[in-house]
């Protein structure tokens, strides 16, 4: 199993444990809390994410074959969302995250119990970690 | 008191969507300015109108169509009574105040030209903005803005001096969306008119709680849509007085808008049909007319009251909340409305997490950025009051308003 997978599959479990979405939400904003800042050379006009309706910067370095995100947000449930992003795609190659699946976002019913201006900022992050992906591929070959 | 003069309890029954449950939660519907809900009597009035009489209007020889005819134009006929229209052939239907404005800036706009003048407020919607930017472009015309200040009322001062000969349009809103700053539109409009400018008014946020008289106004358009005051959405209303209606070209051709179509030439249909090109929303022309039939029935002035009363106690209780800013003025001049932050928090957050608690609030910039930028914040939480609202309600959004804050913070 790949790191992404195993990393999915915590979060799948740890969101099973809750009972309701109100304890999601507060787990989500501990995760928001938690998530280091991003330094402030990064906060700017090209790394933010077009489609939330909170500000979302995400940046990311190349470290040998392995892509680390960092990012950031004005709000702290997308901050949260952000976090948990982060915690399954950084630190891996472009190539697996590239072939990653996204299932475990449906598995948590996040996309569905967000509201879709935050799905929709939602699928813009992961499609810009897609595209950071494919960027660096590209670098490495 | 006012309160009992407004039998909540029996007003709330009249709401089935009061009854459903939220996250678990029962409904708080406290974004009444975003679209109010709708009563039984609305509703059945829908249900009727598809059950009983639907057919197309002003063109069957038959019964059902004239049935529907008649019912439409009865809807006219109250909603030019309700505004005081001097006649009902001022009465435009539209699909809403932003197709309204967009007649409006499309067809009187074409009647101005390069040179000329418009005046805008930094109060507006963007449905009140864009149609006359996108105009301004077309045709060459400047566009002069009356700021806002600190305290979400217009700098009157700037009308006064900046209208001048070459201001041709003025338009601004009777209550604005973002703050619920209810406009001193009178002197607005005597001012425009010293300079033979016509004024717009924006009338969608004020409907559901000022009954505006369009002749004391003496306003040239006014502009209303249905959702906003129980009624359905999709549908709505362009005020304008017959001299201008008479003077301005068609906007849109189709159907019912014609006297006589040719390949050689078309002449166009008299108000109000000249404006109504198409098959209109039917139904929800019908049942505008029942929501004010409803709203009537209440009573404009027990509303406008009992709507105050409820702002004053929310404003009273939101304080208690340490780090709450509230944007615009006084609760005595504006409409229930309650936008508002809380230091160091995101607007978005506190949203959401209120929506867990079953509370409905509207959070982001409202399409009015220009506020927003003005007081240099992403956006604010609005809570916005109707008359089935109830202090009780109140008390549950700031209960959960504190529970949302201590989870954020």
């Amino acid at each position: 199993m790949s790191k992404i997978k195993e990393r999915q599959e915590e979060i799948v479990d740890e969101f099973s444990m809750f009972e309701d979405w109100m304890q999601r939400y507060e787990y989500m904003i501990e995760l928001g809390k938690t998530l280091p800042s991003l330094d402030e050379q990064h906060k700017k006009e090209e790394n933010i994410i077009k489609g939330c309706q909170s500000r979302v910067w995400l940046h990311a370095d190349l470290e040998e074959d392995k892509i680390k995100f960092s990012a950031d947000s004005d709000a702290i449930i997308t901050k949260g969302i952000i976090a948990i992003l982060i915690r399954v795609f950084s630190n891996q190659s472009p190539k697996d995250i590239l072939e990653a699946d996204v299932n475990f976002i449906d598995e948590i019913g996040l996309k569905e119990h967000l509201s879709p201006t935050r799905a929709n900022g939602l699928v813009s992050m992961i499609k810009q970690l897609k595209n950071y992906a494919l960027a660096y591929q590209a670098k490495l070959s | 008191m006012v309160e009992a003069k407004l039998n909540i309890d029996k007003i709330r029954k009249d709401f089935p969507i009061l009854n459903r449950k939220v996250n678990g939660r029962p409904l708080v519907y406290f974004d009444n300015a975003a679209t109010s809900q709708t009563p039984k009597q609305v509703i059945d009035c829908i249900v009727d109108y598809y059950g009983n009489y639907n057919a197309n209007i002003h063109r069957g020889v038959h019964s059902l169509s004239q049935e529907a005819t008649d019912a439409y134009e009865q809807a006219r006929l109250k909603i030019k009574k309700h505004f005081n229209a001097q006649h009902s052939h001022e009465i435009i239907f539209t699909s809403g105040t932003t197709h309204s404005i967009n007649l409006v800036a499309n067809s009187y706009g074409s009647l101005l030209a390069e040179g000329d003048e418009v005046m805008v407020s930094a109060l507006e919607h963007h449905s009140n903005i864009v149609p006359w930017q996108m105009l301004c472009e077309r045709k060459g015309l400047k566009m002069k803005v009356i700021p806002m200040l600190e305290n979400g009322k217009l700098d009157l001062h700037y009308v006064h001096e900046n209208l001048t000969t070459k201001t041709k349009m003025v338009f601004v809103n009777h209550v604005s969306n973002a703050l619920g700053t209810i406009n001193p539109i009178e002197e607005i409009i005597s001012a425009a008119h010293k300079v033979n400018a016509k004024v717009l008014i924006d009338g969608a946020q004020a409907a559901p709680h000022i009954q505006a008289d369009v002749q004391a106004l003496d306003v040239d358009f006014y502009t209303v849509s249905a959702h906003k005051i129980c009624g359905p959405t999709g549908v709505g209303i362009l005020y304008g007085k017959e001299e201008l209606l008479k003077q301005m070209p068609p906007y849109q051709g189709g159907g019912e808008m014609i006297a006589e179509v040719s390949f050689v030439k078309t002449t166009y249909a008299g108000l109000p049909h000249k404006f109504e090109a198409g098959t209109p929303n039917i139904a929800g022309g019908i049942a505008f007319g029942a929501a004010l039939d409803y709203m009537h029935e209440i009573g404009f002035d027990a509303i406008e009251a009992y709507e105050q009363e409820l702002l004053e106690y929310a404003t009273q209780r939101i304080k208690e909340i340490e780090g709450v800013i509230i944007y615009g003025p006084e609760p005595k001049e504006k409409t229930a409305v309650l936008s508002f932050n809380i230091e160091g928090l995101h607007a978005y957050d506190l949203g959401t997490i209120l929506d867990q608690m079953g509370i409905a609030v509207r959070t982001g910039h409202h399409c009015a950025q220009p506020i927003m930028e003005y007081y240099k914040i992403p956006g604010t939480a609005r809570a916005s009051f109707s008359f089935y609202n109830t202090k009780q309600e109140i008390d549950i959004f700031i209960d959960a308003l504190k529970k949302a804050v201590s989870m954020l913070s």
